[in-house]
């Protein structure tokens, strides 16, 4: 006789803010449910997209001119605000200096470990839409853009963050 | 073929997050010793390789503080 199949707890974490704190803090329990025999799905959107751009950095991508525009002041990866005491971008690097000192997994560490753990990553079509970005744009990470419709479906039972 | 892991400088969730992967890479039947500090890694690297079906077969201190743990996966 089969052994019976038991279903895996479900977490799914929808990443809104991309402040580099929050995202941090995302990465910690994506990786940390996923290593401990959780099924993972990231939604991001809005600001949380900007984590995932294959630009690291300032680029004017988009179809449009203002699309170009607020993806040049957006930036990506290398661009994340701290949520509190950012003072124009320099505590993001002092933080990351102190998270090294500290042995502590830094951004990219975390996101090429929820790469390896099979962590799903779903991007949000609306915010994609007004953005003026397209899956191109994004890491290979990013399975599909979706809608909130898809996402509620695959985070059937459960729990859901919202960051 | 015993593998050999030191996660003494690693935090929370690299501790267990490191584990997983090493133990992903493996071969059934094949053992892991992780070195790993007392506290945080040692509550819950144990826990949660137990939780996935991998079996801990001895878990000692070692002179320095810090503790051996060897996995079988």
């Amino acid at each position: 006789m089969s052994q019976p199949v038991v279903d895996k707890k479900k977490i799914s974490i929808v990443c809104f803010s991309g402040e580099f704190d929050k995202m941090l803090a995302a990465y910690t329990i994506a990786t940390g449910a996923a290593a401990t025999n959780r099924e993972v799905t990231m939604f991001f959107t809005f600001w949380g997209l900007n984590a995932l751009k294959k630009q690291r950095g300032r680029k004017p991508i988009g179809k449009d001119f203002l699309s170009r525009v607020f993806n040049w002041l957006m930036g990506g990866r290398n661009n994340l605000p701290l949520s509190r005491l950012n003072f124009g971008g320099a505590s993001p690097i002092l933080m990351g200096g102190m998270m090294r000192k500290n042995n502590v997994a830094q951004l990219d560490e975390l996101m090429e470990a929820a790469s390896e753990l099979g962590i799903r990553h779903f991007a949000c079509e609306m915010s994609m839409h007004i953005l003026g970005i397209s899956k191109d744009d994004l890491i290979d990470d990013v399975q599909s853009v979706v809608g909130v419709a898809t996402f509620l479906n695959e985070s059937e039972d459960a729990h859901i963050i919202f960051i | 073929m015993k593998h050999f892991l030191d996660i003494t400088r690693e935090t929370c969730p690299m501790t267990f997050v490191k584990v997983k992967l090493r133990l992903a890479k493996m071969d059934a039947g094949e053992k892991l010793e992780v070195l790993l500090n007392a506290g945080e890694p040692l509550e819950n690297v144990p826990r949660s390789c137990e939780e996935q079906g991998f079996k801990v077969l001895s878990n000692e201190p070692t002179d320095n503080g810090k503790h051996l743990l060897l996995i079988e996966k």
